[in-house]
């Protein structure tokens, strides 16, 4: 995001990116949501300053010595200056307290290795010994085969992790970001109380191209994207970037009691008697 | 040689030393008959030899044999009285997975499985193997069926895949596969699950969240297929082979990076040569795994299930 100008890939308008930074990468001509780090996410949703990192230091290994994947593990952290491809912690968003978990695409597409399924699943573990919500952006490219099967085991551990805090009581948000795909999308990312997406993001389990060389045809215009999933019953809504805060504001105050878990529904916690 | 060379001319002999036994009577066969014996057991510890050689794409190949035993050959060696259920009760019966309820041993059990096709008409009915979601929430509602009747559950898992086409993602795909791990994580009833050819992805592991996980010898279970990994990193799926080797999706590999408990023996061409002999040593494993999971409460059995999941995984801090 260096580039002093930047184009739209959606409708080829050309803007300063001053512009953009003020309209949070939200093309202003068409709309279009350009992709975000996970500081950029952070900043424009929770309070300020509130936003206390945990599990910064976990860090991958090449647990099956596979085919360059050291290479990629260190460009990708000298390229992001993160440790790994999600970022997790604890923060307020319009002074409700949660946990919150932002998936960031420049680190290997963001994809689920060990490192993200440990990191997931200790924010869902966090928020469950805290009796906190958790929100999630996510983003991925799927699975990181480059962990073989340590990576498919964690789609089990996180969903596993999910449920508990769910059993609890817990308010659990997942907010889709383009592209979420794979083991990702086949996971926490449709286990949330509350399912939001982004305008126009892909949302699948097999990618676009896998699909079209088994079917062996092309697919209809929209397909996989927020709007159709929205009309197939498959998302709660869809949230611009810009009223992002305040929608997920509003959901944390409404389940603002769950924080405290009880067995069953009493009027007088409401102040109503 | 090609190794398939080599095990038909293992074939070959194995099929003169038959007919030799048979030809030859009396007092000669007393005599020639050590002999013979001597010669098979050589022939069989030289196949041995061979499939212990045996290079993981040809794992993978072993593993997608047609001629394996599937989901419903192991329902009818291993499960008496068997009915099968069908339908997932919203939109339609997927044929790529099948499940019901039966007698293992004394004990009713749900059977639940993959199924691929025997032929091409019945592979094309059941996407050769390759479930929508449909498929997964048919297998949920059997299981859900079976904790509240507290029956334990033997899951058979074969699966290049869930299905990547049109339907199964306006139908949820991702969402089914995932209500099925976060519900099998929590089922108050135990569960064991078999890799008994291919454990494509989260295709597979949709049925695979369970207290007990076991792979036949020659099976694989796998993040991504050989091919499609080889065309994602080399842009090229022909070089699966060094892709099959890369991802360690053999049993052996499994088992040492935690992700099964344990690896039922197959004969050493696969199962494919001995449907029986296979479905016997499942019958061994599966009745110690059922009477282990019977000693456990259900909290204690929960809290393992977890536990067994929530350490795999390697990384440092």
């Amino acid at each position: 995001m260096s580039n002093l100008f930047i184009k739209c890939p959606s409708c080829g308008v050309t803007h300063f990116q001053s512009i953009l930074v003020k309209s949070l990468f939200v093309c202003p001509e068409c709309g279009f949501h350009h992709g975000i780090d996970s500081a950029a996410r952070i900043k424009y949703t929770v309070d300020k300053g509130s936003f206390t990192e945990f599990g910064k230091n976990l860090c991958s290994l090449d647990p099956l010595s596979f085919p360059n994947y050291e290479e990629k593990l260190k460009s990708s952290m000298k390229a992001t200056n993160m440790n790994e491809a999600v970022v997790t912690g604890t923060a307020t968003i319009e002074e409700s307290p949660c946990v919150i978990a932002v998936m960031d695409t420049r680190f290997i597409m963001a994809s689920m290795g060990s490192v993200v399924g440990e990191k997931i699943t200790r924010a869902f573990e966090y928020a469950t010994e805290h009796n906190l919500p958790i929100i999630i952006f996510t983003a991925s490219g799927g699975a990181r085969m480059q962990e073989g099967i340590y990576s498919l085991m964690q789609m089990a551990k996180t969903s596993a992790a999910a449920k508990k805090h769910s059993d609890k009581g817990l308010l659990f948000v997942s907010v889709l970001t383009h592209p979420t795909t794979g083991g990702v999308t086949a996971s926490f990312a449709y286990l949330g109380d509350i399912i939001i997406a982004e305008p126009q993001a892909l949302i699948g389990f097999a990618g676009p191209r896998v699909i079209e060389q088994t079917i062996n045809q092309k697919l209809p215009t929209g397909f996989q994207r927020s709007e159709f999933l929205l009309e197939h019953g498959m998302l709660d809504k869809i949230v611009s970037r810009e009223m992002m805060r305040e929608t997920l504001g509003n959901i944390l105050r409404l389940h603002q009691n769950v924080s405290k878990p009880q067995k069953e529904y009493r009027i007088e916690q409401y102040g109503l008697k | 040689m090609e190794k398939r060379d080599i095990e038909n001319e293992l074939k070959e002999l194995q099929n003169k030393l038959d007919t030799l036994k048979q030809d030859v009577q009396g007092d000669e066969k007393k005599a020639i008959l050590p002999i013979i014996n001597q010669l098979e057991e050589s022939a069989l510890s030289l196949k041995a030899e061979l499939y212990r050689k045996i290079t993981p794409i040809e794992r993978v190949q072993l593993a997608r044999n047609p001629n394996r035993p599937t989901t419903l050959d192991y329902i009818k060696y291993l499960i008496k009285d068997f009915v099968q259920f069908h339908g997932d009760r919203r939109f339609m019966d997927d044929e790529a997975i099948v499940g019901g309820v039966g007698f293992f041993e004394k004990i009713p059990v749900t059977v639940i499985g993959h199924q691929k096709g025997r032929d091409v008409k019945d592979n094309i009915k059941r996407h050769f193997g390759m479930p929508h979601p449909e498929g997964y929430r048919k297998a949920l509602r059997l299981m859900q069926q079976a904790e509240k009747f507290h029956r334990p559950i033997i899951n058979f898992i074969d699966t290049p895949g869930a299905y990547p086409g049109l339907g199964a993602e306006e139908r949820g795909q991702g969402e089914a596969i995932a209500t099925n791990l976060y519900e099998m994580s929590t089922l108050r009833t135990p569960i064991i699950s078999i890799v008994t050819g291919e454990g494509g992805s989260g295709g597979a592991l949709a049925l695979g969240v369970a207290d007990r996980v076991f792979m036949l010898a020659n099976t694989i279970y796998s993040v991504i297929s050989p091919e499609g990994c080889a065309s994602i990193l080399w842009r090229d799926s022909s070089k699966s082979g060094e892709a099959a080797e890369a991802l360690k999706i053999d049993a052996n590999n499994c088992l040492m990076m935690g992700a099964i408990d344990d690896i039922i023996e197959e004969p050493h061409g696969g199962a494919n040569e001995d449907h029986l002999k296979v479905a016997a040593n499942m019958r061994e494993k599966i009745r110690i795994a059922l009477e282990e999971l019977s000693q456990y409460s259900i909290e204690t059995l929960l809290e393992q299930r977890y536990n067994k999941f929530r350490k795999i995984g390697q990384f440092k801090e």
